[in-house]
């Protein structure tokens, strides 16, 4: 069976209100209903200060709650959890970096550019680029190409 | 508005998102989306062109409104247009549209597929990425079809952009995944080795996954890779931590790359050239020792990453399994994480720990650290850590520790976590089986188990104990006085109560010396028990009564009075009123001789792999239960059942192999049927058929589609029917519509509990259950359930109907295939013999067409035929065919998206007992779905 690092990425607050979701591996719309559900139903009433790590099924779940927002993943069964939870801390790192203390506001009015950064980082579940200088060059550059070409076309 | 103004802010995104947020209800926040939605449509529609900018607001904001959970039937085509423009950002947002609504509408796949390959010819590298993305995202087959040759050239090719080459990478890894016929090994794949050797970071770490999954495919195509993952690892490690720049993460050196490589060592054994092997061992004892060092930086991060490099070393360690020193070491370094104040380090050592114990080098090692794990089973705060202690103390356990991790478990298990009760029982009887030197130890812990967690010990667990009390005539004295010094307890679980029945009425006379526990005690004592028991608990204790008959003669009055009363040989159950009667019967007439023959003792069961063992493995999902962990217990169960020892005689063997539906089924060999025939198992053919077809049998999960095929040509009818429960059907059907009304009727005269029906669909059907049935279904009541069917678009897959519910203890789950066929929504359509073979003329192509010759399987009386094909939804043409004795049909397929017509000619042939079909229709699926059904119909 050929593996896939994340199956999919949720971020929810804690209202248990859905703010992105990524999946990497085709999954039916039922199916992500459900695991949408159960993972919200499972993450929010973990204690604080307890593990960052759950089993569900026959994946592991790497949550980690950063201000307002959970950050929840799902990876295969002998994938690394330590790593995962440094990729949901990328991700803030990258999400922060580019809107400067990024809140859950940011997220949902700019939520194309929170995707766009995603897929700057990840790409089918796999880390795509590890440095930080790297994916923000690249989210730079494509905000001076926006930003120039905004000018033109918004008269 | 928060305060980015990074990018061009779409002002009415903005607006709209507000609105949305200010809504205070669904139904308004509905009532904005459809005016909006209203406003972009009539935009798309408008005559005015829409500029570049207002298209991708209104692509945008279609995207939100379909990311809030609203589905969206327009606007693909816009953002198809996106993806051509040559502004980056509108291209950007289409190719967001395409990626997460992915369509399989095969005029937009070519139209996307287009832009993507102007994009990837573009030579571009951020628009290249775009498009590297969108297909990675999609990753649907026919983009595998289009781009699996194109992207392994980009990736190779010596002027490409790294940005470009790591998007092609993953993207090629996506394609791979998902279509693997797709992508051709070929010149290519020795190039994509030589990239562990790229200079740029980002390069190695996008192109060592792609060769991780390519290596574990094909291993020898890619052996070279292990040496150069090997010096690029002995570079990192030994690497200070700042060489890697942008690469180090919280001062260690590229992690994620470390951890990569250590990965794709594991998709090999140890290295056969020394000087690697050499150089591996020191990078992982580089790993360990560093370990040790004091942290760079407080950070978490600092730590979590370097502990990820240790555990992905320690995970290659115990898969090498030949370095005893290196899995000492490792192991004593998970030994000091048990004891972190991290909790996530706790729950990972763990966890890792687990997969230690079971090499034989570090078992011992793993065993030292037993008092703290089971410290972390009383005092972990969080249940997942405490489940983990759980499962390693499981993995530790051996001859020598077993009784002291059984009773920890046994103990923990009055206050366990109400999730993880279920696993726990199933652990401690396993182990209890497997290290058992003394049954007597066994027998005790099984009680107890029952005892403390009565709720969740399953049939297999208090099967297993009885089998193995059948098969060792040493424990079964001591099996029978326990169990019946338990059943004095004045509240004791049911599954006690069966235990007990069974066990007493096979040995009560071991113990029936002792005046305290003599017969009629052992008998008034079960007795006391029946009245608050469920019927399969009652109809084995009648089975351990007549028993007794057969051991103690002297209760043999007692017993005949209890059978004849009235609440037994009157029984609304038939199970009961049924054994009561024949036991009766039996001992009244049957000579003390047919008597001992018939009520034997049960012989020893035959030797199976354990169904505990089994049950648990299901529960975790494959490969948590180690395939060496399953061989040993086999062996081990083995040695205890005695079934070696003994050699079962052949002709019992055959009796009980009468009544095991499956090899691989439960330990008693008869399911949940197990404690209607347990008594007369041995008695030969003399019973046995009436007992064998008593039990409830449609317990399984496995479809039942036998109706289905009945149900082709009709709408009306019993569907399903077993001992329990009949289903009967109801439907009709107009357009692309149907109602179905399925009734439930209880069969028995005790109530089915939490009785719950789901429908699920294939995509192509709708359906909806109306009204809610009650969760309890009275004996001998039927209920009536109504469910609603819309037909999208054709469709073969029937929906499934699950059934659950619980008759006496035992959850029933039924799943049958529900009779929605294509048929049904056919519309009858009467034309001449003109107009008939004109259309046929049209319908030509040869995939609209579908023929079978078949032999017919029914009366080929016309009246019959006629019968079925008007049932089928047809209309059934007279005069057309030359031949009379041919007959064709004419209709029109009603689905939501569209109308297939279909004409279906049958040829009959009586001498031959044969047919001929040929069906053609506007739709080649129709066609050969509908084929497929009639041929089974005459």
């Amino acid at each position: 069976m050929l593996r896939f690092i994340l199956r999919f990425l949720l971020l929810f607050n804690r209202q248990g209100k859905l703010r992105l979701q990524k999946w990497f591996v085709p999954t039916s719309d039922r199916e992500r209903k459900k695991v949408i559900r159960d993972m919200i139903m499972l993450v929010l009433p973990r204690q604080p200060r307890t593990c960052n790590f759950l089993r569900w099924k026959d994946l592991k779940i790497v949550y980690k709650r950063y201000a307002s927002l959970y950050f929840c993943a799902g990876l295969e069964e002998q994938d690394n959890e330590l790593l995962a939870l440094e990729v949901l801390h990328r991700y803030v790192e990258l999400l922060d970096k580019y809107f400067g203390n990024v809140c859950e506001l940011d997220i949902i009015f700019n939520f194309e550019k929170a995707y766009f950064i995603l897929d700057e980082f990840l790409m089918g579940g796999e880390v795509l680029e590890t440095s930080k200088f790297a994916v923000n060059v690249s989210m730079e550059q494509a905000d001076t190409l926006q930003e120039m070409m905004g000018v033109c076309c918004r008269i | 508005m928060p305060a980015v103004s990074k990018g061009d802010g779409m002002r009415g995104l903005a607006v709209f998102i507000s609105d949305i947020r200010n809504c205070k209800s669904k139904e308004a926040e509905i009532k904005r989306i459809n005016k909006e939605l209203a406003n972009i449509r009539s935009k798309f529609k408008g005559d005015k062109a829409l500029d570049g900018y207002s298209k991708k607001k209104y692509v945008c904001k279609l995207l939100f409104i379909f990311l809030l959970g609203h589905d969206i039937d327009f606007g693909h085509m816009e953002a198809v247009n996106l993806l051509s423009s040559n502004k980056y950002t509108e291209k950007q947002i289409g190719y967001l549209f395409i990626s997460v609504l992915v369509n399989s509408n095969s005029e937009l796949i070519r139209l996307i597929n287009n832009a993507i390959k102007n994009d990837l010819s573009s030579r571009n590298p951020t628009f290249m990425c775009l498009a590297l993305h969108c297909i990675a995202n999609v990753g649907s087959r026919e983009m595998a079809e289009a781009f699996a040759s194109e992207i392994p050239r980009i990736l190779v090719a010596g002027d490409t952009m790294d940005s470009v080459k790591q998007s092609a990478a993953l993207c090629l890894l996506r394609l791979y995944k998902t279509s693997p016929d797709l992508v051709l090994m070929g010149e290519w794949t020795s190039r994509v080795v030589h990239l562990l050797n790229d200079q740029h970071m980002g390069v190695v770490t996008a192109a060592i996954s792609l060769i991780t999954c390519l290596s574990q495919k094909n291993p020898d195509e890619f052996k070279t890779c292990v040496s150069l993952a090997v010096s690029r690892l002995s570079r990192i490690v030994s690497s200070a931590s700042t060489d890697l720049q942008d690469y180090t993460y919280y001062f260690v050196p590229a992690p994620w790359l470390s951890c990569k490589l250590l990965r794709l060592l594991q998709c090999y054994p140890p290295p056969e050239d020394g000087a690697v092997k050499g150089r591996l061992v020191e990078c992982l004892e580089t790993i360990l020792n560093k370990a040790q060092e004091p942290p760079k930086s407080k950070k978490v991060q600092h730590s979590n990453a370097k502990n990820a490099i240790l555990f992905e070393a320690i995970s290659l360690i115990i898969h090498y399994d030949s370095e005893p020193n290196l899995l000492v070491r490792a192991c004593n370094q998970l030994g000091q994480f048990l004891q972190h104040r991290e909790t996530n380090l706790r729950y990972l050592a763990l966890e890792s720990m687990c997969t230690l114990a079971s090499s034989e080098f570090s078992h011992e090692a793993v065993k030292t650290h037993i008092e703290t794990v089971i410290n972390a089973l009383k005092t972990e705060r969080d249940v997942s850590v405490r489940q983990r202690a759980a499962d390693l103390l499981y993995a530790m356990c051996d001859r020598s520790n077993a009784k002291q991790i059984v009773a920890e478990m046994l103990s923990y298990l009055e206050t366990a976590d109400y999730s993880i009760r279920e696993e726990m029982v199933l652990k401690v009887a396993i182990l209890a089986e497997k290290y058992a030197v003394d049954y007597s130890w066994y027998v005790d812990t099984i009680l107890n188990l029952i005892r403390i967690a009565g709720d969740y010990v399953s049939e297999e667990v208090w099967y297993r104990v009885i089998q193995i009390v059948i098969n060792r005539d040493d424990v079964q004295g001591y099996a029978a006085k326990t169990v019946f010094e338990a059943l004095q307890a004045p509240a004791c679980h049911e599954n006690m109560v069966k235990v007990g029945g069974y066990i007493l009425g096979e040995f009560g006379n071991l113990i029936a010396g002792d005046p305290r526990s003599s017969p009629l005690v052992q008998f008034n004592l079960l007795h006391s028990k029946f009245h608050l028991c469920s019927v399969p608990t009652r109809a084995l204790l009648l089975s351990a009564y007549i028993k007794f008959i057969n051991l103690f003669p002297e209760t043999k009055a007692t017993i005949q009075e209890v059978l004849r009363c009235d609440s037994q040989i009157r029984n609304s159950d038939v199970e009961l009123q049924q054994r009561a009667v024949e036991y009766l019967k039996l001992s009244s007439i049957a000579s003390t001789d047919v008597l001992a023959t018939v009520l034997e003792e049960m012989p020893p069961f035959p030797e199976r792999e354990s169904s505990i063992l089994a049950k648990l493995k299901k529960k975790k999902g494959p490969g948590a239960v180690s395939v060496t962990e399953l061989e040993d217990s086999k062996r081990e169960s083995g040695e205890l059942n005695g079934a070696g020892e003994r050699g079962p005689d052949p002709s019992v063997m055959a009796a009980s192999n009468a009544s095991t539906p499956s090899p691989s089924a439960d330990l008693l060999g008869i399911r949940s049927a197990a404690p209607v025939s347990n008594a007369p198992a041995s008695a030969g053919s003399l019973l046995v058929d009436v007992f064998s077809e008593a039990g409830p049998a449609a317990s399984s999960g496995a479809v039942n589609d036998d109706g289905f095929l009945r149900f082709v040509c009709k709408n009306n009818g019993v569907l399903f029917e077993n001992q329990l429960l009949q289903i009967g059907i109801k439907s009709e059907y107009r357009q692309n519509l149907g109602r179905m009304y399925l009734f439930y009727g209880n069969k028995t005269s005790v109530q089915f509990a939490s009785f719950t029906t789901t429908v699920s669909c294939p995509g192509e059907l709708q359906s909806h259950i109306l009204g809610i049935v009650e969760p309890l279904v009275e004996g001998g009541a039927q209920i009536q359930q109504v469910l609603n069917i819309e037909c999208l678009t054709d469709f073969s897959d029937a929906p499934l109907l699950n059934i659950k519910f619980r008759y006496g203890g035992a959850l029933q789950n039924l799943t049958l295939k529900l009779p929605v066929t294509i048929n049904k929504f056919f519309q009858p359509t009467e034309m001449a013999s003109q107009d008939f073979f004109q259309r046929w003329k049209q319908l030509s192509q040869p995939q609209q067409e579908a023929q079978k010759i078949f032999k017919a399987n029914h009366s080929m009386d016309t009246e019959v035929i006629k019968a079925k094909l008007l049932g089928l939804g047809m209309a059934l043409l007279d005069n057309v065919d030359p031949n009379p004795e041919n007959y064709v049909c004419a209709g029109v397929i009603q689905t939501k998206s569209q109308q297939v017509g279909c004409l279906l000619r049958l040829e009959p042939n009586a001498q031959a007992q044969m047919y001929r079909l040929t069906l053609r229709c506007s739709k080649d699926s129709v066609s050969k779905r509908l084929c497929e059904l009639l041929a089974q119909q005459f």
